[in-house]
């Protein structure tokens, strides 16, 4: 792209948002920066689980379409642990666990067998997030399941400028997002399995051939993206409480994710999960009727000038 | 329960009442198809649904009009189609006389519609409540003796007035159920002097309130939540955490019972809000408290049930034993298409555990609706106290019939 | 892994479950000595004509004779009118390699768009047309917003197509929710009913059945026909090798837009059926539970010959209709989920992978034997 083009197309799409902006803080700015706040926060959500997707997306071109039934399962076992223990670090550990354990069984039992077969290998997702779903309603019912935030981070942080008041469990949420991204940094960058994983991205036979155990760099990625999804159901079992069908709209949120921050990258996966909050917040603070649909034109309008997302290379 | 295991359920209970019964029943038995939500979101619902509609033949000991009564159950998942499909499965293949159900808005306009392809049969509803099912097009053959969604606030608009709420705003899904409840809500408070400036109408499907809660605007006195289920549960938590404090109005399913135990550690803010409904857990008639205690006796907590009899339970209880109570009087004939039986449902007055019911000429009920509180007990526990009882509601809410428009977006509107 | 290869192995993915229709050599070998071409090709064809053929076609045309109403209309013209739509998906995903879920959006646009056009129960809304004029215009926007689905899919690759026609089928959905001036939101049309011509009314079972068989019919044959042309015969290279058909100087984009339109056509057809045997359409008729019950119908049946979407239907709609006088109602998706599992894992091709099966090693012990 040459200067002048992406000059012209941050005008076209910077100067109407800019306007926007100005006209927003200029009516109601105490509603402008809370809405900010809130798609911040629920972008951070939408990161923690998203990341996982895009991580095992990344190494081994599985399109986990089970990524959202991963996300119930660690909300409601994490409901549960924190029912018992009353622990809300222990009930994120846990859910993080079952759902790496689930992730694992998922690899190593019937995605080893068909290396290489994507399509079907989104087939057997899809099945088993039918068959997930199925089961954990039988289990734990329609019941809404909604865990209390620990006592520290109960209520809202008071007295701040401009937006007054504002929930301390959801600044938390951004807490967690920034420290999640910096850890996966850290894991991608700074271990030798992480190493792995990026040489894998790059070309799959070429880490083979070094010698690495190829089959367990996969093992260890698809646990951690699935645990990440289990994180994730923790954190969103207190904001977003769990009943059945928050996981096909977390899948979905997943996917118009990685589909605008470009499929196996983390970085894009962060990009993608901000505009995404932030447009779902906004759409429905100023145009309720049709902030859906406002986001999917996004995804439309990233497709059409980036068929391969933000971030997305060439595969 | 699987179907089979149901029908033959139904069998023995009807048999072991012909046997004790004094009448000892010569013809047929009499097949009634019950239709509920099993599957999704509904599934605890409908199944509370059928547990009513169960215990409204078990009190009959299985028999009605002198003839025993065989159920057959079928399921949907809330969608019109699946619903069709199932009704024309029972009425078609199974040869049932009568059908009870749906369970949901949708589906009840499209079983309506279905329902006038097959005259000879007759359709009581479950406990769907969109208010077109019975006001726009009727069916000849479609009887509803339950009150719906509009009808079920009626009072409450005079209750917000009464403590002092003369500007409220409405947060409510963006759907016909909701509009019907925000319809029969500010039909009252806005001739009353009430205003609504701002409506929040949230796509279904949306978990995340919070820029809802940030459009709520300083000058108003009252949140007129319209939320069942996750999403009321959610509201209310991101509420609290944001640090709101108005007081609260409720739907009909905003407040129940599950919300005001569910384990959080503020549900005091909860105390003191209004709502409307047509069950009060509360409520003190001998009939109701009578039905509750049957209610518990069949479906204990261990077996499944609930503490108390939901929404669901009362209303299917309702109309199936409108069903069965219309056998009665007809002595279980239903021959000449059904047409004694139709005209004896449609003179009934039924007794029901919430007051008497009577249809309006579109075979809509008219009943009692319940305006509650919410209270602390002794004990520190949450209940709904009955506020008032409004008797004789009707689907137009007393307007005329050329003044009255179907709730939507914007109808009625009080800025 | 380098592009190449890494398209390649995508290729053989979309190949390996597609498990690619392998076109019999042309003029199928079939050679009379002093027949004219026209004779020639009708007797390739005779000999093409096996006893199953008669057999089954003979069993669909009498079904309704000795079937009840109930069975006729809601078993078998609900399949047919299913089938069709799925056809519409696995021609696109066995012969294209491109699996779209929106095969049933697309099928929801010509059902809405009939009941826009055409008469419903809300006069407000509908304009209340003749049956054939809203069918066509239903039919031609269908087929405009199946080529725009797809002309936005195949930008992509194998993998993506799911997930991008997932979200323009949901789009789709959140769109006839949320509107009410066009779609009439989360009611939508009810009353949409077939129509009567020259006194036949096809509401009723026997009608809509044949009316619902004739369209299956020609949907099928129109599919063999297209996989044998020189179009489906490129589309099938294309899957195989992208880079190679281009290549050779085949415009690879256009024949794939070209293949998702000729899928719309067939899923708008399907759609008009199945609305009109519903009598309504709704938010939900287009809903995510509908998006992956059409995939799960094709898998079902398989996607290797055009008679695996109406056999994968007709086992969906049994189910759905007969599971609760055999199992738990409420368990439904459990039982379906799991066939669906099983299928994919031990029976890539569907349930017709499985006759498959059964058929070779029919064969292989009678030759044993001999």
């Amino acid at each position: 792209m040459t200067r002048n083009a992406r000059w012209i197309w941050a005008a076209v799409l910077g100067l109407p948002l800019l306007a926007f902006a100005c006209w927003g803080i200029w009516d109601n700015e105490r509603l402008f920066f809370v809405t900010l706040l809130n798609g911040l926060t629920l972008a951070s959500l939408y990161f923690i689980v998203a990341s996982g997707f895009t991580l095992v997306f990344g190494l081994m071109r599985n399109v986990n379409l089970a990524h959202g039934s991963l996300y119930l399962l660690g909300g409601y076992v994490g409901y549960f642990v924190a029912e018992w223990s009353g622990y809300y670090v222990l009930a994120l550990a846990v859910g993080f666990l079952a759902a790496a354990l689930v992730g694992l069984v998922m690899q190593v039992a019937v995605f080893r067998f068909m290396q290489g077969e994507e399509l079907r290998q989104t087939m057997v997702t899809i099945g088993l997030s039918i068959v997930m779903a199925d089961l954990m309603l039988w289990i734990v019912s329609a019941q809404v399941h909604q865990m209390s935030a620990p006592d520290w981070l109960l209520g809202p942080i008071r007295d701040l400028p401009i937006i007054r008041a504002y929930s301390k469990f959801r600044i938390s949420l951004l807490v967690i997002g920034v420290i999640i991204g910096v850890l996966l940094w850290l894991f991608l960058n700074r271990t030798r399995v992480g190493m792995m994983i990026r040489a894998g991205v790059d070309d799959r036979a070429m880490l083979a051939a070094t010698g690495v155990n190829v089959n367990l760099v996969f093992a260890i990625t698809f646990a951690i993206g699935a645990g990440l999804a289990g994180f994730g159901g923790v954190i969103g079992a207190v904001e977003l409480s769990m009943v059945p069908g928050e996981d096909v709209r977390l899948l979905l949120a997943c996917l118009i994710v990685v589909i605008v921050g470009g499929m196996g990258s983390v970085v894009g996966a962060a990009i993608g999960a901000t505009i995404l909050g932030v447009a779902e917040t906004f759409g429905l603070a100023y145009t309720p009727t049709y902030s859906v649909v406002f986001t999917f034109v996004i995804l439309v309008l990233v497709l059409a000038f980036r068929p391969r997302g933000i971030l997305g290379r060439p595969a | 329960m699987n179907g089979r295991k149901a029908l033959v359920g139904a069998l023995s209970i009807a048999v072991a009442g012909a046997l004790s019964g004094a009448a000892f029943a010569q013809q047929p038995p009499i097949k009634i198809g019950l239709l509920a939500t099993l599957e999704g979101p509904f599934a605890a619902g409908g199944a509370d649904g059928m547990r009513g509609a169960e215990l409204a033949l078990k009190q009959k000991n299985g028999m009605a009009g002198g003839r025993q009564i065989v159920i057959i159950k079928a399921s949907s998942d809330a969608k019109p189609d699946v619903a069709v499909n199932a009704t024309r499965k029972l009425v078609e293949q199974d040869k049932v006389d009568i059908m009870v159900g749906p369970l949901s808005g949708g589906e009840g306009i499209a079983v309506k519609e279905y329902s006038k392809t097959q005259p000879t049969i007759t359709f009581i509803n479950g406990s769907s409540g969109a208010q077109a099912t019975t006001l726009v097009d009727p069916s000849p053959n479609f009887f509803r003796f339950n009150t719906e969604g509009a009808q079920w606030m009626v009072g409450l608009g005079k209750a917000t007035l009464a403590k002092g709420y003369k500007r409220a705003m409405v947060i409510a899904e963006d759907y016909a159920f909701p509009y019907s409840q925000v319809q029969g809500f500010m039909s009252e408070y806005c001739r009353l002097g009430g205003k609504v400036p701002v409506k929040a109408w949230v796509p279904l499907g949306g978990k995340d309130y919070s820029s809802v809660i940030a459009r709520i605007p300083k000058d108003v006195d009252a949140l007129v939540v319209v939320l069942g289920g996750a999403d009321a549960v959610n509201f209310l938590n991101q509420y609290e955490a944001a640090g709101g404090d108005k007081p609260l109005v409720g739907g009909s399913i905003t407040v129940s019972q599950d919300i005001l135990n569910y384990k959080g550690k503020r549900r005091d803010s909860l105390v003191g809000t209004i709502a409307g409904a047509p069950i009060a857990d509360a409520y003190d008639a001998p009939e109701f408290k009578a039905f509750v205690a049957d209610y518990q006796k069949n479906y204990p907590v261990s077996a499944g049930g609930y503490p108390s009899p939901s929404l669901f339970a009362l209303v299917y209880y309702i109309n199936m034993k409108a069903a069965l109570d219309g056998l009665d009087a007809v002595n279980g004939d239903l021959s000449g298409g059904q047409a004694k039986y139709r005209e004896a449902l449609a003179k009934m007055t039924l007794k029901t555990p919430v007051g008497d019911v009577k249809l309006d000429g579109n075979r809509q009920a008219i009943g009692t609706t319940f305006i509650t509180e919410v209270v602390k007990d002794a004990q520190g526990n949450l209940f709904n106290k009955v506020l008032s009882k409004v008797d004789g509601v009707d689907q137009l809410l007393g307007m005329k019939k050329e003044d009255f428009k179907i709730g939507s977006r914007d109808e009625p509107s009080c800025p | 892994m380098s592009a190449a290869q890494w398209r390649h192995a995508m290729n053989a993915g979309a190949g390996r479950l597609a498990m690619g229709r392998r076109v019999p050599a042309p003029a199928a070998t079939v050679r009379v000595p002093g027949a004219t071409p026209a004779e020639r090709r009708y007797l390739s064809l005779l000999a093409h004509i096996k006893a199953r053929h008669v057999v089954v076609l003979l069993f669909v045309l009498t079904y309704p004779m000795f079937a009840t109403p109930f069975l006729t209309y809601q078993i078998g013209a609900q399949s047919l009118a299913l089938g069709l739509i799925v056809l519409s998906l696995t021609f696109l995903g066995g012969s294209g390699g491109m699996i779209s879920l929106a095969q049933m959006s697309v099928a929801g646009v010509a059902g809405y768009m009939l009941a826009i056009f055409g008469s419903s129960g809300e006069p407000a809304i509908s304009f209340g047309w003749p049956w054939w004029v809203a069918a066509t215009i239903a039919v031609v926007i269908a087929i405009a917003a199946g080529t725009a689905v797809g002309w936005l899919s195949v930008r992509t690759e194998g993998i993506y197509t799911i997930m991008i026609t997932l979200a323009v089928g949901v789009a789709f959905y959140h769109l006839c929710l949320q509107n009410y001036s066009i779609f009439n939101g989360f009611q939508g049309f009810q009353r949409v009913y077939a129509p009567t011509i020259l006194g036949i009314n096809f509401r009723d079972p026997m009608p809509f059945y044949y009316l619902a068989l004739g369209c299956a019919l020609g949907g099928y044959f129109l599919v063999k026909y297209v996989l044998r042309s020189p179009f489906g015969i490129a589309l099938e290279g294309i899957r195989n090798n992208a880079r190679r058909m281009n290549a050779l100087g085949f415009a690879v984009t256009a024949h794939r837009v070209a293949a998702y339109a000729f899928a719309a056509l067939l899923a708008a057809i399907g759609g008009l059926l199945f609305t009109w045997y519903n009598g309504l359409i709704t938010p939900n008729s287009v809903g995510t539970s509908w998006l992956i019950n059409v995939l799960i119908i094709a898998i079902l049946g398989g996607l290797r010959h055009p008679i695996g979407p109406f056999i994968g239907a007709i086992v969906f709609v049994l189910l759905q209709n007969f599971a609760i006088d055999l199992i738990d109602r409420e368990r439904f998706n459990l039982v379906i989920g799991g066939v669906f599992l099983a299928i994919v894992l031990f029976s890539p091709d569907g349930l017709i992978g499985i006759w498959a099966t059964v058929k070779s090693k029919l064969i292989t012990q009678r030759g044993g034997k001999s």
